[in-house]
């Protein structure tokens, strides 16, 4: 969609991530070998079916995956290549220095305003603290800098509602303050978990506009994790479609969808009618049901319900992840451009 | 929030007429009226009332009208102050009662205080570490808790404390305080005094509301906004205390209505046993003496007392929670 | 954990589950529970108790002798000169040297054997059998003499027989005031949960009030007006209702809730187009379904009522002698000097005790397994 593809700076690059819950009922291995690049001024999507990992790579970026859940494998590494690099997968998660990457460097947008925010606290009172977390300034500029927020992300009166309850606003302006206060530390990278699935159709289009703007003024590295095939087509230059854990084609956008490399990928566009007609639609029209991670299927996880499915082969064997950085489809249809 | 408070007064209003119904049924419960139970009581003591006298007696506290006439007058002498008066003192229910009455309250909310104080720190950690080691310490203690009965437990300690220390670890005033005026030497020894009953008493308590801390705490955790919070970058400390701990206490604070009837229920009983100079063992002399006046008034008040007990929790739950407080303007 | 994880979780096991009632359900989820599972052993051993209570009672739990006054609790001696011969020793008088009065203790040159399925009082078993036999009894022995496995009282009655036929009273009043409250529940909960609008309100008000005033001084005055001269029978019933008329709140707030819930359900509103009866509605689908939640709940709201009525005995306005409940025999340890002489009158606490906490663990597990995700 955009010209100049792959010149921007990686912030951060994944590396083979691998994510297990262990529990009673036995591992759950969330993630395995999971790996992108977030480059500044571009966006990432992610998309798959529910349960395929992708709130816990979020999560997993910033360290806070829920107990048992852990990382197994692989490196997450902030301004790669730079002598600045830092793998956040080795860092203690409750470290000094993990914590100032949270909203720090990197920034969490959430899909249910709702529910991201506390009921207890003004709306003020959460972005302040957002904001007095990563400078060292006074309250009262605090409050100035969180009035700016709030401006900044397209709320009216913001002076007045800084002091609202967020169960005084409405949805949209609810996931303006949640974008507000993932601004407040003024990170170069943020992850938007399903940022519009709450919210309807008009609103919808308000929230990604608003994301598009913030990105092209302030350069940010925007991962976008979503359900939506419209969402993916309009936001995001390179795409990841995961599944069961695993990124199973990266591509440009454009090449996705003109080209999908993948039979899921396949199966994926074609369960979207129109990109128009269902903005909203979730990916649950493909035949068969995610198997649960704890189950993966041996070989191909993809083959019980993989069309084109070649037997004996896909059923045995995994096929090879797809190398960082490069289009590609894990595949043994797919042959390497 | 107007309407919130409009709301619970209405309602604590209404449950203060229900106890006064409740009281006047338990005075009047007692075969025959309390004119015969003042006949039987100045006979054992030798004296006799003529006939006449009785009657005279009886129009005077209009038992010849019917139940709710005497329900109303007695409600009005009530509202006046008059709770009538001791068959076996002889004396104003109110003095009888003096500052027992107060005691028991002290009792009462140094138990609620304690329950607070215990359960809070030990629910949140029970939440935070959950299957840790501690946790199941403190729930199995939790169960312990639960299941003996507050007045064993007093027994029990009584037992101990005279057999291994040879002390009465009942009461709550030294010897030298029982009947001394109000000091704040007396203050002070009531305080020295005032742990133990209120740790037994707040025992059954503090295991249920370690057991409610630490099942909405968990509920707590597994919300988004704690997520969103941890992603600030604070501290998983602050994160707790400050997010779900928070939201945690609404129904911390609102377990509290239901607590507290509970502890002055307690307190009578384990006051038995301790010896506490509270209305418990004065309730329990009036009702074998059939003493009805001294016996109706002490549940009257102490219901009231509990429902104003109530009340402020009520007030309490509202200034936690900014859903009620802004109840109406949102 | 992610909502699709559970409905995958649903959709595997689902033939099995489809066909199993929500009572089959629930004990399957209830099984998993250990401690539970152990309580509920526990709880049935009580009642087991209670029943064959007058089989293992081992003396009269009325009979008072004033020779066996206050004997501490005496083991049975299994072995005689290296022998298997069970044995407890009698008692023998001696003179104080203070007071000069006849004090018995237990002689250990007179050996008494204990032998099974002995004779001893007369009893009817299950109300039905006159018989007269019992688990223990001793051979032999002059009067005053017997087994003390938990000494004796004040009156000289053996303890460990008056504990095990209070048993019986203890925990059959708690059923007794628990079916009470359970219909009041059922009844109350129903019709606010069912009806809803202001005779939910006026209920839920009423609720709330009972949950807001302190019970025990309550139930104090309401015990205490029992005339003097009702039978044993009579009280008992009449305490029966009192410590009930607390308890059923709790459980009409479960029935309530669940109506509440069952009432925009599916299968209910296809039985309501299905033309069936409202009574038959409630009672042929309704109920069933939340039969596991009411078992829950009625094993939570059991201890309380024990603990009613032990608390109530205890303080003499509960059951009256000769009636034996546990909280009666806690009445001897009321005062703290004779309690120090005799410490074993304390031991009544302990099935207090064990059965509030099996309860417990019961209904926790229950309520575990009724509703996993509440
Ligand atoms: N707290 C947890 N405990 C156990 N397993 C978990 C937990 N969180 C996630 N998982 C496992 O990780 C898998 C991936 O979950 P994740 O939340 O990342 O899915 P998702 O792709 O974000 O789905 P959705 O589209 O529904 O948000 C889940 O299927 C689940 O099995
Ligand atoms: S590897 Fe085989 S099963 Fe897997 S997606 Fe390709 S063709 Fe289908
Ligand atoms: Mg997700």
């Amino acid at each position: 969609m955009r010209p100049t593809p792959m010149a921007e700076p990686i912030a951060l690059a994944v590396r083979d991530l691998a994510v297990r819950f262990e529990m009673e009922q036995g591992n759950v291995h969330a993630l395995e070998g999971v790996s992108f690049d977030l480059r500044a001024g571009r966006t990432l999507g992610i998309v798959g079916e529910s349960g395929c990992g992708k709130s816990v790579t979020a999560r997993s970026i910033l360290r806070i995956i829920d107990r048992p859940g852990r990382i197994t494998g692989g490196r997450i590494l902030l301004d790669p290549g730079t002598p600045q690099e830092v793998d956040l997968a080795a860092l203690d998660p409750e470290s000094a220095r993990m914590r100032a990457v949270r909203g720090g460097r990197v920034g969490l947008i959430f899909q249910e305003p709702m529910t991201a925010l506390s009921v207890h606290y003004t709306v003020g009172n959460q972005i302040i603290e957002a904001v007095r977390q990563h400078s060292d300034i006074s309250k009262a500029e605090a409050r100035n800098r969180a009035i700016e927020l709030l401006r900044e992300v397209g709320i009216p009166r913001p002076e007045t509602r800084i002091d609202a309850y967020p169960f005084e606003l409405s949805g949209g302006l609810r996931q303006r303050v949640g974008i507000a206060m993932a601004l407040a530390g003024d990170p170069d990278i943020l992850i938007a978990d399903e940022p519009t699935t709450a919210l309807d159709v008009t609103t919808q289009a308000q929230i990604l506009a608003l994301l598009r703007r913030l990105q092209a003024e302030k350069r940010i590295a925007l991962m976008l994790i979503t359900h939506d095939m419209g969402v993916i087509a309009e936001m995001t230059d390179e795409v990841a479609v995961m599944y069961l854990g695993r990124v199973v084609e990266y591509a440009p956008v454009a090449a996705l969808f003109a080209a999908p490399r993948h039979p899921y990928t396949r199966a994926l566009l074609r369960a979207v009618p129109s990109v128009l007609a269902a903005p909203r639609q979730r990916l649950a029209t493909i035949g068969g049901a995610v198997p649960h991670p704890g189950a993966r299927p041996a070989g191909c996880a993809f083959h019980p319900r993989c069309a084109e499915v070649i037997p004996g082969r896909c059923t045995a064997e995994m096929p090879p992840a797809i190398p960082p950085g490069i289009a590609g489809a894990s595949c043994f249809l797919d042959v390497p451009a | 929030m107007l309407m919130y408070l409009l709301r619970r007064l209405g309602l604590a209003l209404v449950t203060c007429l229900f106890i006064s119904v409740l009281t006047f049924i338990i005075i009047r419960l007692p075969p025959g009226d309390f004119v015969d139970a003042y006949i039987a009581n100045l006979a054992a003591s030798g004296s006799t009332v003529s006939n006449e006298q009785a009657e005279a007696m009886r129009r005077d506290y209009g038992l010849d009208q019917p139940a709710l006439v005497q329900y109303a007058r007695w409600l009005g002498r009530v509202l006046e102050g008059d709770f009538g008066v001791s068959m076996v003192w002889r004396r104003p229910v109110t003095e009888v009662i003096g500052d027992r009455l107060w005691l028991t309250m002290v009792v009462s909310f140094a138990a609620l205080f304690l329950t607070w104080a215990i359960a809070l720190p030990i629910g949140i950690y029970s939440a935070v570490r959950q299957y840790s080691i501690g946790d199941y310490v403190f729930t199995t203690l939790g169960f312990i808790g639960l299941a003996v009965p507050n007045f064993l437990l007093a027994l029990i300690l009584m037992y101990l404390g005279f057999r291994y220390l040879g002390l009465n670890v009942g009461g709550l005033f030294s010897p030298d305080y029982v009947q001394a005026p109000w000091s704040w030497a007396r203050v002070w020894d009531l305080a020295k005094h005032l742990p133990l009953p209120a740790a037994v008493l707040a025992l059954a308590g503090t295991a249920q509301l370690i057991r409610i801390m630490r099942a909405n705490l968990l509920d707590e955790l597994r919300k988004p906004y704690v997520v969103t919070a941890r992603a600030k970058g604070l501290t998983e400390r602050r994160t707790i205390l400050k997010y779900p701990v928070r939201a945690a206490l609404n129904p911390f604070a609102s377990s509290v209505a239901y607590l507290f009837p509970y502890l002055v229920s307690g307190s009578i009983v384990v006051s038995l046993v301790l010896g506490l100079p509270t209305v418990g063992p004065l309730l329990l002399q009036a009702l074998v003496a059939q003493d009805m006046f001294l016996a109706g008034t002490i549940v009257l008040l102490l219901g009231i007392m509990t429902v104003v007990g109530t009340l402020i929790s009520d007030v309490l739950l509202m200034w936690i929670d900014p859903r009620i407080r802004l109840e109406g303007h949102g | 954990m992610s909502a699709a994880a559970a409905d995958i979780g649903a959709t595997a096991g689902q033939d099995r589950f489809a066909q199993a009632t929500q009572l089959q359900l629930t004990w399957w989820r209830f099984r998993r529970h250990r401690l539970a599972l152990i309580s509920l052993f526990i709880v049935a051993l009580f009642y087991a108790v209670a029943v064959f209570a007058d089989f293992l009672a081992i003396s009269d739990p009325h009979a008072t002798d004033a020779r066996r006054s206050f004997i501490p609790p005496q083991a049975i001696h299994l072995f005689d000169d290296g022998a298997f011969r069970p044995h407890v020793y009698g008692l023998r008088g001696v003179r104080d040297p203070q007071t000069f009065k006849l004090v018995y203790t237990p002689d250990p040159n007179r050996k008494l054997p204990v032998t099974l399925f002995a004779r001893g009082y007369d009893y009817a078993l299950f109300g039905l059998f006159e018989t007269n036999i019992h688990l223990l009894g001793i051979e032999g022995g002059s009067r005053g003499d017997g087994i003390f496995l938990l000494g004796t009282d004040q009156l000289g009655r053996d303890l460990y027989s008056r504990m095990v036929v209070a048993t019986r009273v203890s925990l059959s009043i708690g059923l007794a005031g628990v079916t009470l409250s359970l219909l009041l529940g059922v009844l109350l909960g129903g019709i606010s949960g069912l009806y809803g609008g202001w005779v939910d309100t006026v209920i839920q008000r009423v609720i709330e009030i009972l949950r807001s005033i302190p019970t025990i001084p309550l139930w104090m005055g309401l015990a205490a007006a029992l005339p003097n001269t009702w039978s044993v029978t009579q009280v008992y019933l009449a305490i029966t209702v009192i410590i009930s008329l607390i308890g059923w709140t709790d459980l009409a707030r479960v029935v309530r809730g669940r109506f509440l819930s069952l009432r925009e359900e599916d299968f209910v509103v296809a039985a309501e187009l299905a033309g069936a009866s409202q009574g038959r509605i409630i009672f042929r689908h309704m109920l069933p379904s939340f039969a596991s939640h009411i078992i829950a709940a009625v094993s939570l709201a059991l201890p309380a009522m024990i603990v009613s009525e032990t608390a109530l005995s205890f303080l003499g306005l509960g059951l009256r002698p000769p009636a034996v409940s546990w909280g009666i025999l806690l009445q001897d340890a009321q005062n703290i000097q004779v309690l120090a002489g005799a410490p074993w009158l304390l031991s009544a606490a302990v099935p207090v005790t064990v059965v509030i906490l099996a309860f417990n663990f019961l209904g926790d597990g229950l309520r575990d397994a009724a509703d996993p995700y509440g």
